[in-house]
């Protein structure tokens, strides 16, 4: 570079200083840096790789035993298949995401305020950010937010039964959902339906205690009854003084072929009439839509979407980072190239593909390269969004390598998951040096 | 003033060693200070002077409390303490100060594989002219055992943890018509009421892998034995043995999906713990130690709202306390560090934390009106009554094994709370992990 030049220690060195001198100069001011570089970078590195081929307390030489080990581990292939998955999916995303909010927050009004609310989470640690997830993604809807949006629609397309965990007593047995007595009935005959796991709270308080109605001829006429007495003490399958009848319960009398004749729903004491029933044998039954679970919430961070979960709260971290740079980018595009492009015809989507991301690519691939970086490495965000218990489904090499060496304190097998880390990361820092220096040139 | 003049006029007897005269004037204050319970066969020297240091984990609240303890050894020895909070990592920090030549005259430990460390670097120092009298008297003999290494004393269990314990929801119990169990198979006698009643009877925060390994050692110490939890725990025995499997099959009873609130392990610890204590609550009874209603995070009376139980015998097991233990040990052998020792197994250096709560002495002779709370006072009695007490034995087990996430025991016996029919599978799995932790 131009100005640059003056500035250059050898051409301001003059000409007739000897060469040792001007090597004390360079010695003299280049010692610290090394010092510091040789400290920081260079002697963990060394130190890494010799614990590397020691045992775990760092006594015994043992050869290439640890890098064996670790490719005998299903945890750490786990971790290395997780990653590699992280390289392939995640800095994609993000560069895309970035682009197209880059590229269309270019027409916003409130482009300043949209691209600050995008790269807000910049702002925050990756930690920060982990734990604002693991809320979203928890998943009791009373708790996940993310569930709860779900719950809302759930219940007004299906609605959760009022017995919603009831439990069959004596006499019953589960069906399609409901319920149904064991014992056939016919017309004239009576029914006791015993429910139990019922919390008292769950019971409507127009609750009486149950009732056992008499049937006329052409009835079948029983009650519905939550069969608990405390302490467990009331015959099971059987109407005991105290136990409440449970209103609002809808029988239903089906046939032997399984079709429902008659419905009824139960009065406050439990009690019901299935009327002007024909001759027969018949049973009954308490229909699903009573017990219908309430929506219990997707499981997030359960063991087959805890990976997708924390790679989207890691998109949503960095997109706001490739949104930047890309825009950056996109504004020193020249105008007179797009305009160009439109005054000959070529429609938007043309124009964003032929010209626009063409000419943004290095911006492009130095957010994609960074990415691939930040990915290999990354810890803190798996480490605080994933549960203890599926942290071995989202394992990544970063946190095997910590909870190897210094929760297992097995520091020999620790860092050789930190020397296969390096190895890895390093081909990508070449590539980026490369281009760095492709850059100046 | 009163205090610092005093501490001024200690220093001042150590200084002119040979004046007789100078411990006169204490004597009036501490001399006639009741030695405390059973101890009428170790006397706290008064008029000790000079000045100590003490080491332990403690900090904040736990510091504050035995700080009083400390001002109280002072007033009546005249010794003046400095108290070094080493934060968690206590191994480390003594380790660093026996490099460099200087530990502290007293260092409190809360694991006893740290107190056979030291002490087999020579690190320690023999207490049993300190408090070896003591601790035959008023301590059960599995505390001398703990604090013994190459048949010397070297530690005296002050503070300790009772794990044995499982606290519910009095509300609950009630509607259910429940008693607190005794055995275990009265415990899954209510247990089935309970879930009658409307309410799953378990919470359980199998989402910390400690949360089982701790249930696991209270059934395994109950139906097999001490011995076998002794053999068990140096892995003498591995984890295919039948008295495992009986006892991973006795929890299997415990974890019946049909029982546990919820995914137990999808649950943390402190959210098993809310769901007891919440109103209304999520689950009746949570198995965990004493230090279940510190964490909870929703408010709680104690016995109007929550209570506790021992954790019941099973198979006719005699009074058990699995727990933890916080080891008092001599670094340095000064008349300061002596008298020390001697005061904390006295009944009253034990009462002074006491009557601040979050306190439980093995010390039988502790008065038990001292205890902050009618729940801490029934806890740290059975802690001190209980014939047999064993350490927690993920604690003394390699933290590959016993204390790493999603490793050997932990991640194993999420995986039998994941399937409760599997107890084979799991006992295989367990004793593979055991055998490449213990062999490192």
């Amino acid at each position: 570079m131009a100005v640059a030049a003056p500035l250059d220690p050898t051409a301001a060195a003059p000409r007739r200083r000897g060469g040792r001198e001007r090597f004390l100069v360079a010695a003299v001011f280049l010692t610290p840096a090394l010092i510091l570089l040789g400290a920081l970078v260079v002697w963990p590195i060394v130190a890494t790789v010799v614990a590397s081929f020691r045992d775990g307390t760092g006594d015994e030489f043992v050869g290439l035993d640890n890098y064996r080990a670790m490719f005998d581990e299903p945890r750490i292939l786990k971790a290395i298949r997780n990653n590699l998955i992280w390289v392939a999916v995640v800095p994609a995303v993000v560069t895309a995401i970035g682009l197209v909010f880059a590229v269309l927050s270019e027409r916003l009004t409130y482009q300043r305020a949209f691209r600050t609310a995008v790269f807000m989470p910049m702002a925050i640690s990756l930690v920060a950010g982990g734990v604002i997830w693991r809320v979203v993604y928890e998943q009791a809807p009373e708790r996940g937010l993310l569930n709860a949006g779900i719950d809302v629609v759930a219940e007004v397309f299906d609605p959760p039964g009022e017995y919603a965990g009831a439990l069959p007593s004596q006499g019953v047995t589960p069906l399609e959902g409901g319920f149904v007595a064991e014992q056939p009935v016919e017309p004239g005959g009576i029914v006791s339906l015993g429910l139990i796991g019922i919390p008292p709270q769950q019971v409507p308080e127009s609750a009486e205690p149950g009732r056992m109605p008499t049937p006329a001829a052409d009835e079948v006429a029983g009650v519905v009854h939550r069969d608990f007495t405390p302490g467990g003490a009331g015959e099971r399958g059987v109407l005991d003084p105290t136990e409440l009848g449970l209103p609002g319960m809808k029988v239903d009398l089906r046939d032997e072929q399984g079709t429902t004749v008659k419905s009824a729903i139960t009065a406050d004491d439990g009690s019901f009439h299935l009327r002007q029933v024909e001759p027969g044998t018949y049973r009954v039954a308490m229909a699903s839509s009573n017990f219908d679970a309430p929506f219990a919430g997707i499981a997030w961070l359960g063991p087959s979407l805890i990976l997708p979960a924390v790679m989207a709260a890691y998109v949503w971290i960095w997109a706001g980072f490739a949104m930047m740079v890309l825009a950056a980018g996109l504004s020193a595009i020249p105008r007179e190239v797009l305009e160009a492009a439109r005054v000959d015809g070529a429609s938007e989507w043309q124009t964003f593909r032929r010209v626009t991301v063409p000419l943004l690519a290095p911006e492009m691939a130095v957010v994609f390269v960074t990415l691939v970086i930040y990915v290999l490495k990354v810890f803190d965000i798996v480490l605080v969004v994933a549960p203890p218990e599926v942290q071995t489904e989202a394992n990544v090499i970063a946190l095997e390598m910590w909870r190897t060496a210094f929760g297992a304190r097995n520091e020999g097998l620790g860092s050789a998951v930190a020397v296969l880390l390096f190895v890895l990361v390093l081909p990508v820092m070449v590539l980026n040096l490369r281009r760095f220096r492709a850059e100046r040139g | 003033m009163t205090a610092s003049l005093r501490r001024l006029l200690a220093l001042l007897c150590v200084l002119a060693l040979a004046a007789a005269g100078c411990g006169d004037d204490d004597d009036g204050d501490n001399g006639a200070a009741p030695t405390g319970g059973g101890g009428d066969d170790l006397e706290v020297p008064t008029n000790v002077g000079g000045s100590m240091e003490v080491s332990a984990v403690w900090s904040g609240e736990e510091q504050a409390a035995f700080k009083q303890v400390l001002d109280a050894f002072t007033a009546r020895t005249g010794t003046t303490v400095t108290f070094t909070s080493t934060g968690d990592d206590i191994a480390t920090a003594l380790r660093t100060r026996l490099a460099g030549g200087s530990p502290p005259d007293v260092a409190i430990l809360p694991q006893p594989g740290l107190l056979r460390d030291l002490a087999g670097q020579n690190a320690l120092q023999p207490i049993e002219e300190a408090a070896g009298r003591a601790i035959d008297r008023n301590w059960a003999d599995d505390w001398r055992t703990l604090g013994t290494v190459n048949n010397q004393l070297y530690g005296l269990f002050y503070k300790a943890a009772n794990k044995s314990t499982v606290w519910y929801n009095v509300g609950a119990f009630r509607t259910a018509g429940v008693e607190p169990p005794e055995t275990f198979d009265e415990l899954m006698r209510i247990a089935g009421t309970i879930r009658d009643s409307g309410i799953p009877p378990f919470s359980i925060g199998g989402g910390d892998g400690w949360v089982l390994t701790d249930l696991f050692e209270n059934i395994y110490i109950r139906q097999a034995g001490p011995e076998k939890y002794d053999q068990l725990t140096t892995h003498d025995i591995p984890w295919t043995d039948p008295s495992v499997k009986e006892a991973l099959r006795t929890m299997a009873r415990v974890l019946d999906p049909a029982l546990v609130n919820g995914s137990a392990v999808s649950t943390t610890f402190v959210q098993s713990v809310d769901n007891v204590f919440k109103k209304p609550p999520a689950a009746a009874m949570v198995i965990e130690g004493d230090f279940v209603p510190g964490v909870a995070t929703v408010p709680a009376e104690p016995e109007t709202d929550y209570n506790v139980f021992d954790f019941p015998s099973v198979g006719g097991s005699d009074p058990m306390v699995v727990g933890g233990g916080d080891a008092v040990v001599m670094m340095k052998d000064t008349p300061q560090a002596r008298a020390f020792l001697t005061f904390l197994t006295t009944a009253e250096a034990a009462e002074i934390w006491a009557r601040q709560g979050g306190f439980a002495s093995p010390n039988k002779a502790v008065d038990e009106a001292a205890y902050a709370n009618a729940i801490q006072r029934r806890n740290a009695l059975a802690l001190a009554n209980a014939e047999t007490f064993r350490f927690d034995m993920s604690d003394l087990a390699p933290a590959a094994f016993g204390g790493t996430v999603g490793r050997g025991e932990w991640a194993i016996l999420q995986d039998l709370a994941r399937n409760p029919g599997n107890v084979d599978a799991v006992a295989t799995a367990l004793e593979q992990a055991a055998a490449a932790a213990y062999a490192e």
